[in-house]
């Protein structure tokens, strides 16, 4: 269990985070959600007492991070997986890992094994490929084999096996009913991943609820039929309450009614429909459309 | 265009109940800096580097003096102290022990290790007391062995040539121990300096600064000026220890090297006053 409390951070006149609430349970994957910038790794950072708070506080498992007695077998982290000595062995980096909370060697080899470095532990860190890289941050979060796991964008830099590894052991260990906060600044990766979304912009809470709470939150349901007569068509759907607009490529966007009973009206007016597809707001556009006021560096228009 | 979650999201079940953990200790925190320390290649590399400077370059420089003492005239034999010719290669030597100190923190603010040090070490007085006392030993162990080698075959070559000592001779044994004690105690000061500074190149320069180029400049000055914070200041003071011949405005030996530890002992405390206050 992680709680934030107002949490504030300020460096000079910026702020990074702004009086941030939230409460991250076990049990599931949370998400953390937000652009570049948004203020995720800095409270991630107030997480595990790297970064003092300006105001407001921070606890897990109800005390603040520095408090804990043996740290890191309450609260794994990876922040930074390039963050290692790169003369030292994996071996070696996780062995100064486990030595400093008292954890016996044997489960340095275990975490080795877990990730699937054990073949390759002796070599220097600093030769290590990015994907190993990412392997062996993930594996020093695990030495303590802490009820709280927490990753800042895991699968950056992974190749597509990797990405899928890392989505298997996220859900695997909040199956095991521990507390995973997983950050990302793609949404797509968050919907694959997570059961539960905090998503922040610009330090800022924006939304706070489950992956599915959240997609049918904001998104407008509607429907796009592209058939042989869409004029016809058209006609048929507004005088059954629907509206209508002319889609992007061809075709009609309609809003207001089901595709089903989009359907049936093609059916009773006799058109043959070519393509009808119920559309839901893709977790990206929702995400976009919640943050696109939040961007620090907004694009503009091209002109 | 659609985009689905995980139909089946995994029901939470406990994890197996994990052994109590003990809490972590200051021996902890010793034994992991322990292992930092001896598993990168540098740290054996500079120590080596360190013993054949202050051992083979001062053996050389014994020979050499002690070939040029016949013609060196009263006064050069009223203040020979062929103690302290043994240890002249220390001046130089202890650069690498120095070096090595300021590395072994400031080398894990280049690397972004110090964030993963402080996460798994939240103590952060018990993270910088663990990384000193684990260098300032290996270095005491270092010091010594090259201390009293640089004696023994510096005597040797001088006893070639020109009168030697021993370690039964008064105040020698001192001498002896204290450049050892002398080489842990600049380790530890450069360690305390690369953790005030946080960065390998301003702490390099920040000892060199202290070690060669300020004692330099105060030589320019009147020597009014000069003997005084010449005495006081705390590398020459603390060379004091390997001295045993004293020569004017210069403090005792335990003096001298006092002066030095206690001007250590407060770059440590601002360092760990700033190690506390500051984000990692």
């Amino acid at each position: 269990m992680i709680e934030a409390q107002h949490l504030t951070k300020r460096y000079g006149t910026t702020t990074a985070v702004n009086d941030l609430s939230f409460r991250i349970t076990p049990g599931q994957v949370t998400g953390f959600l937000g652009p570049n910038g948004a203020g995720k790794t800095t409270t991630m950072r107030m997480i595990i007492g790297l970064d003092r708070p300006t105001g407001g506080s921070v606890t897990v498992n109800g005390k603040p991070y520095r408090d804990l007695a043996a740290p890191i077998t309450e609260v794994g982290a990876l922040l930074d997986a390039k963050a290692v000595h790169g003369g030292r062995s994996a071996r070696n980096h996780l062995r100064v890992i486990a030595a400093s909370n008292g954890i016996p060697e044997s489960r340095v080899e275990e975490v080795l094994r877990i990730v699937g470095l054990h073949d390759v532990a002796s070599r220097r860190a600093g030769a290590y490929s990015l994907g190993m890289g990412q392997r062996l941050g993930i594996a020093a979060a695990l030495v303590g084999d802490p009820g709280i796991l927490m990753f800042d964008e895991p699968v950056n830099g992974l190749d597509p096996e990797g990405i899928v590894w890392v989505r298997t052991l996220m859900r695997s260990l909040a199956a095991e009913g521990r507390t995973v906060l997983v950050s990302s600044h793609l949404m797509s990766e968050m919907a694959l991943t997570a059961d539960h979304l905090i998503v922040i912009g610009r330090g800022q809470l924006i939304a706070d609820a489950g992956v599915q709470e959240f997609l049918s939150r904001d998104s407008a349901q509607s429907v796009l039929v592209r058939s042989r007569d869409d004029e016809r068509l058209a006609q048929q759907i507004t005088g059954a309450g629907g509206t209508v607009v002319p889609a992007v490529a061809g075709g009609l966007q309609v809003t207001g009614i089901t595709s089903g009973t989009v359907g049936e009206l093609a059916l009773a007016a006799g058109i043959v429909v070519e393509e009808l597809v119920p559309q839901r707001a893709s977790l990206e556009e929702v995400f976009m459309e919640m943050t696109k006021d939040s961007l620090d560096y907004a694009t503009g228009e091209v002109a | 265009m659609s985009t689905t979650t995980d139909p089946s999201p995994v029901a939470p079940t406990q994890r197996r109940d994990p052994a109590p953990a003990r809490p972590a200790t200051f021996g902890d925190a010793v034994r992991s800096e322990w292992i930092k320390l001896t598993s990168v290649r540098s740290t054996w590399i500079t120590l080596l580097v360190a013993l054949v400077l202050g051992v083979g370059f001062g053996t050389l420089i014994s020979y050499l003096s002690g070939s040029h003492y016949a013609t060196g005239g009263f006064v050069r034999h009223a203040t020979w102290d062929p103690t302290s010719v043994s240890f002249r290669a220390i001046v130089i030597a202890q650069l690498a022990i120095a070096v090595l100190g300021v590395l072994v923190v400031t080398s894990e603010y280049g690397t972004g290790m110090n964030r993963v040090s402080l996460a798994v070490t939240p103590r952060r007085t018990r993270f910088l007391l663990s990384k000193a006392l684990v260098f300032t030993a290996v270095a005491l162990v270092v010091g010594e062995v090259m201390a009293f080698a640089a004696f023994l075959a510096g005597q040797a070559v001088i006893g070639l040539n020109a009168p030697n000592t021993t370690l039964g001779a008064p105040d020698v044994l001192r001498a002896v121990i204290g450049a050892g004690l002398y080489l842990a105690a600049i380790g530890l000061l450069a360690s305390a300096i690369g953790a005030l500074v946080r960065n390998t190149a301003a702490g390099i320069s920040a000892i060199v600064a202290l070690l060669f180029v300020l004692p330099g400049v105060v030589q320019a000055l009147p020597s009014s000026w000069s003997n005084p914070i010449t005495e006081f200041w705390p590398t020459q003071a603390g060379s004091q220890i390997f001295t045993v011949v004293r020569s004017a405005h210069t403090l005792a030996a335990w003096s001298g090297f006092g002066v030095l530890v206690l001007f250590t002992a407060l770059v440590l405390f601002a360092a760990d006053v700033a190690l506390r206050r500051r984000d990692a």
